[in-house]
This record gives structure tokens, sequence and C-alpha cells, in this order.
């Protein structure tokens, strides 16, 4: 052990080393070299000002990325196929673009992208800051959170940016960072670990009750999502928090792999709803470009009592990757995974959820709705763990597939290991393709195809879409019409 | 108001209807009758315009516009309403929010306003009521769990709401009870009116006895092999439909 500390520190001198002279000048620049190293790890951490401590626990992940994963490769065991990735050839830090650099006004904005906000029905004033024009939107952000932040400060809650709380923080980010997904947990959280860009901190104090979605923040400033996002969110002892993720507008990045991490810690009686809405840029009507989508979320109920709910609507990337899991820690605590994933064209997704039931009377619900469309392939892969202790837990999944159309695939992989005999735990699925005497009944009603099978699709996905605040339901059912476009006839 | 002459239609290439004449003036109510397999369903998919029953012949016109040249959801916004034999389920879309969803697409399509859901609410309950179904009925799942006499209620009020010009009722009496039947048929009387014009395609005359239609057709073989008044009903319920298959082979 003290030899291994021994070999980290003088790495650590050679490499500072390295850095002192190798990067001196690079620190002024915007961009990391391209590649992957530790000095790359280090001019991140750098630029963000961290404390050591930090910077240690990247390098640790480096190091596990570098020898364990790197070369063992990516995962193959999910149901998509991409070609290898080269990570020296990806860039891992670029500071967010000067007002200079980005579009001067919505003419400057790709028409297509605007004819999608136009079809989502977003307020005109939010265009422009989704579509990163260097306007108003700064100073609207600004407010905004201003605004919200004053509101959540009276009762003590803490919300603000990963790079932020690392600064101002440190003893809550030490005490909670990587518990729930370790940094050397998978290649993609691991590579996340070493490389996070920034992302979000919550922290919400024993008995408060968060007294609004935290959303609007984000739905302005979700241009500035990075490529590899970290957010860690705490709910203490009684406390209650929403949080919604994401956007419905389409969301474009330069960067092909994105690779965020998601922790939640919910202490006793605390309750976690988290929503997300993600649209990614899928690629093209054939295949080409769009985002590899790869996230690892996970939620702890640490405490008795406590509840963590997922909810997810992925209509975009090209590849998605994506298993927000709870571990069923706390006796009596409850997990919830409510998704809707499409695929349209030739989108891949295989998401999923693992609900790791470890306390007694510990009880968990996994609905999961797939559309397929066009060549879209959506796997629905699911992990139902009763541990030893677990007595009397019980878990109901349901998982239906609608597919449209007769070149798409939905497909089911369930796992379920029980080590309680107590336990009871029921898995239902069908998969199904809208029918003909649906779509007959719908339009001799008067509506068109594509209106009939928005319907049937919204209802297909009604149980999921509920879960979501109202508002956001509302533009996630639009999300869902748009994604389909052109699917039909 | 509905012409149709020498009407041809195959199913996967049987044919099924083999020359249809009929006509029913504006404002009536004719019943279409017949045994089981003589094409009175044929009749009235190909009148909805379903897709697979190939017109083969013939023609079909409907308010002096050729009916077999629209496709399904024009005719529909031109007042054709065919209320189903079998209405289809459609799981987590509640009956409320089909019928508003139907009735905005053809009131947009005919350049009326659309009505908010206050203004449909009115419009809805006001014929839940005469239909006498229930409140909860409606918020439900569109035919999700219904009984034959709650979605054949469920199809009569769609009518009422959707207020079409031509209504081709398909076996509606199919699965309902005497006193379901009699609500219905309330319902449907309630609706009929001078551009109201309906086909009533039936088994039996039980219906007909609370619907007393204009005019009665036979039909037999793809054929209207008999035509008469409401007397003509009484008839076959008497005699059965041995005669009119004879004479259609």
């Amino acid at each position: 052990m003290a030899a291994n500390i021994d070999s980290i520190d003088a790495a650590r001198e050679l490499t500072r080393g390295e850095y002192k002279y190798g990067f001196v000048t690079e620190v002024e620049e915007d961009r990391a070299p391209k590649g992957l190293d530790e000095n790359v790890v280090r001019f991140i951490s750098a630029k963000k000002g961290e404390p050591e401590w930090m910077l240690e626990w990247r390098l640790r992940a480096f190091r596990a990325w570098r020898e364990r994963f790197l070369p063992a490769g990516d995962p193959t065991w999910a149901n998509v196929r991409y070609p290898k990735i080269d990570y020296q050839d990806s860039y891992y830090y670029a500071a967010p673009k000067s007002q200079e650099d980005r579009p001067q006004s919505l003419d400057d904005v790709d028409p297509e992208l605007l004819a999608m906000y136009d079809k989502l029905g977003i307020p005109l004033q939010e265009r422009a800051a989704l579509a990163g024009v260097a306007v108003d939107a700064v100073f609207d952000s600004v407010s905004v959170a201003t605004t919200y932040k004053g509101a959540l400060a009276e009762k003590g809650i803490i919300f603000c940016a990963m790079s932020e709380a690392v600064r101002e923080h440190p003893e809550l980010v030490r005490k909670y960072l990587g518990t729930v997904v370790p940094y050397a947990d998978n290649a993609f959280a691991t590579l996340n670990s070493a490389v996070f860009s920034d992302g979000t901190f919550v922290y919400v104090p024993p008995g408060v009750r968060c007294p609004m979605e935290l959303s609007t923040y984000f739905r302005i400033n979700a241009e500035n999502t990075g490529q590899f996002e970290r957010t860690l969110l705490i709910a203490d002892k009684g406390s209650y928090v929403s949080y919604l993720e994401g956007c419905t507008a389409p969301m474009r990045d330069e960067n092909q792999l994105h690779a965020a991490v998601v922790e939640l810690v919910a202490l006793d009686d605390a309750e976690i709803k988290y929503s997300t809405v993600q649209n990614w840029y899928p690629g093209d009507k054939n295949g080409k470009g769009g985002i590899y989508n790869f996230v690892t979320k996970r939620g702890t109920c640490r405490g008795r009592n406590s509840k963590i709910s997922w909810t997810q609507v992925e209509t975009g990337s090209a590849i998605t990757w994506k298993y927000p899991s709870c571990i069923l820690q706390g006796d009596n605590s409850v997990g919830e995974f409510y998704s809707v994933a499409v695929t349209n064209n030739h989108q891949q997704a295989d998401t999923g959820t693992k609900m790791i039931h470890i306390g007694a009377n510990t009880r968990s619900t996994i609905v999961s709705k797939s559309i397929s469309a066009g060549y879209g392939q959506n796997t629905y892969r699911g992990l139902v763990r009763i541990q030893p202790k677990a007595r009397n837990a019980r878990n109901h999944t349901q998982c239906d597939g609608l597919l449209l159309g007769d070149r798409c695939g939905a497909h089911t992989v369930p796992y379920i290991e029980v080590k309680n005999s107590a336990a009871r735990v029921e898995h239902e699925a069908t998969t199904s393709k809208i029918s003909d005497d649906q779509l007959f009944y719908c339009m001799q009603r008067g509506l068109s195809a594509e209106d009939a099978v928005n319907l049937i699709v919204n209802g297909f996905c009604k149980v999921v879409l509920k879960e979501l605040p109202m508002e956001f339901a509302v533009e996630a059912q639009k999300l869902l019409e748009v994604s389909l476009e052109g699917s039909v006839g | 108001m509905l012409e149709i002459k020498n009407l041809h239609v195959s199913v996967g290439g049987t044919p099924i209807l083999n020359g249809v004449d009929l006509v029913v003036p504006e404002g009536e109510v004719h019943a279409i009758m017949g045994p089981n397999g003589s094409g009175k369903s044929t009749l009235s998919y190909t009148l909805a315009g379903r897709e697979d029953y190939e017109v083969t012949a013939g023609e079909a016109v409907y308010k002096g516009q050729n009916l077999l040249a629209m496709n399904v959801e024009e005719r529909a916004r031109e007042g054709v309403f065919l209320a189903f034999q079998y209405p289809v389920e459609i799981p987590g879309v509640s009956g409320m929010y089909f019928l508003k969803a139907a009735l905005n697409a053809q009131r947009k399509q005919r350049g009326e306003s659309e009505v908010d859901a206050i203004e449909f609410l009115k419009i809805a309950r006001r014929n839940i009521k005469i239909l006498e179904m229930d409140d909860e009925l409606v918020r439900r799942s569109l035919n999700v769990g219904f009984s034959g006499g709650e979605k054949k209620r469920n199809e009569i009020l769609q009518m009422a709401v959707l207020e079409p010009r031509l209504a081709i009722l398909d076996e509606t009496d199919s699965g309902l009870d005497i006193d379901a039947l009699k609500i219905v048929a309330n319902g449907v009387n309630g609706l009929r009116g001078p551009d109201r014009t309906m086909l009533l395609i039936t088994h039996y005359q039980r219906l007909l006895s609370y619907i007393v239609p204009d005019c009665v057709h036979v039909l037999s073989g793809g054929r209207i092999v008999a035509s008469g008044d409401k007397d003509l009903a009484l008839t076959l319920e008497r005699e059965g439909y041995a005669a009119y298959e004879a004479a259609a082979a």
C-alpha cells in the first residue's frame, strides 16, 4: 500500500514536471490538445481552478481508464453497433464559445433547427438562447438564475454548477461524489470521472421540500450541457426535490461522444424525482452522424423509506446506452423507472434500468415503453436483483414495444436474480404493431394517418408521460410527434 | 344523396359485391338486411373507404361527388360516418379526448373554428345524457374493457357529436340487450332529420321496430335482390332469407 502511494506520488511529481513545461502556454488556450493523457486531465482541473483532492480523484479515474478500460475496449454486451471510437482523436476540453464565435442572430442559425423549434412550439424568446445566439439570452439566463437562486437559498438549498460546488462546498462533494457511481464503475463513467466538463450540484437540506421544479433554469442554460456532464444530487433526510433535465428542443453538438454521469443520494424519508427529456441530434435519415449517448445514471436510496423515481423520454441520439438505476438500500425504500424510448430511421437504443433490492420491504416499479420506426432498433435491458436480506421485496416490470413498419425491431432482455424466497417479482412484456383496424377507425372519424399514429402512440406512452411534470409532459408529447414524423404512409 | 350503381367489390381477389344498385334520398333511413356473408359489412367498409376493399366496377355518388375517389378521412370530413360492428380499442386514449380530436379535425377541414374543451364538454354531456351513458365511461381508454353494449352506445355518442350527413350503422343492434337497444334506438331517432341520411345494416327486424326505416333492401349474394317498405322486414322475419338466397344463387 505504502509503495503504491509512493509510486503515485512519484508519478505525480513526474507529470507535474511535464505539466509545468509542457502546458504552461496551453493553459491560456480554450482547448486542450487532441487526445487524452494525464496532462489533459490536469489541464481541465487547472482550468476549473480545482483543489488538489479533485485532481487526485480525476487522475485515479484516468489511470483506471487507461489501464483497465482502454485496453479492454468499450462494453460489447449492448445491442448497439457503431465503429470503434478512437479516444485519442477527440478533444476533451473546450471552453464555451465566446460571444464573437456564436451565431449573431437567428438568421445565422441552421433553418432546419429553427423549423424544428417551430414544430415543437418553443417560445420565440427561448429560441435564440437554445440555438446559442449571442444576444440577450445570456442576460436572460443570468437574471432567471438569480431569481431562482434567491428563492432556493432561503430554504438552504444548494443548486449550482458542479465546478462551483467543488470550490464552494467541498465537504459535501467529497462526502458524496463517486459514492453511487464509483470513479471506475464502467468504461464511460470512468472516462467521465477523469474529464467531466461540468454539470449540476444539488443539495436539499433535511426536512426541506424544494418549492419548485428545478427546471426552467436548465431549459435556458441547456446549451452549455457539456460532452461529459456530471451531476450530483443529494436529498437529505425528509426532503423532496423534483429535477428536470434536458430539453425538448433538438440539441446539436460537434462532439459525437457523450458520456454523462448522474448520481442521486436519498437519505431517510427523502424523495427524488428525476425527469429527463433527451433530444440530442439523432443523425440524418441514413444514419449518418448523431450523438453517441453513453450515460451512467444511478441513485441510492440510502435511507429508510426513501424514494427515487426516474422518468425518461428518449427520442434523440444515434445511439443511446443508458440504464438509470436504483440501489434500494434502506428498508422500505422505493425505486421507480418510467421510460419512453423512440428510435426512428437508423437510431439504436439499448436502455432500461437496474433495481437492486438490498433492504427489507423494498419495492420497485419498471414501466418501459419503446417505439421503433424506420430501421430503428430498441432494446429494453433491465436487471432486478433481490439480495438475501431483502425480505418481502417486490418488483413489477412492464415492457411494451410498439413497432411502426416492418424494418424496425424491439427487443426485451430482462435479468432477474432472486436470493430471497419471500420476494415477489413480476415481469410482463408485449410487442405490438399499430393495427390497420386502429388506423382505419381513427381515420374514419376524420383524423389524418399521421394524427392517428400520434394519437395511438400517445395513448401507448400515457402511463409514462403522466409521470412527467405537467408542462414537460405536453412538450414531450409534441416531441414524440415530431420524432415520428414521416414514419407512416 | 347517395347513389350506388352496379358496384362490384372484391376482397383479396374474391368478389363479394356483384353489382349493387341503391339510391338513398337525402333525409331517409334505409335498412339493408341480409343473411351472413351476403356482403353487408363489405358494403359499409367500401362506402367508408377501407383499404383492401377493391372496387372492380361501378360507382358511388355522394352529394354529387365521386365517393370512391376520396380517401378515408376526406369521406369522414365530408360527413360519412360508420358506426362499427366491432369498435376498435385504443389503449391510453380516453373516449373524450379521441372524440374532441375527431370533431376538431373535421371542423378544421370544413373551415370552421375548433371547439375548446369547455364547449366540447357541453356538447358531449348533452349527448351522454340522451344515451344514458355513464360519464365515467368516456373518460376511460377508448373501448378498452367496454362491454358490447357500451361499445355500441359509444359509437352512437360519436355519431351524435360528429353530426354526420350520411351515417352507416353496421349491425349496431348486435350485442345489445333489449333495454340498451331501446336507448340506442332512441338516440338514433333523435338524430334523424331532413339533412341526415342513414343506412342501417342488420340481420334482424328487431332493430327496425324501434328505428322505423323509410325503405328496406335485401342484400343477398352481393346484390340488392328486393326492396320494399318497413313491412318487408316483417316478412323476412317470418319467412327467413331462404327465398332470396335461392334467387341470388
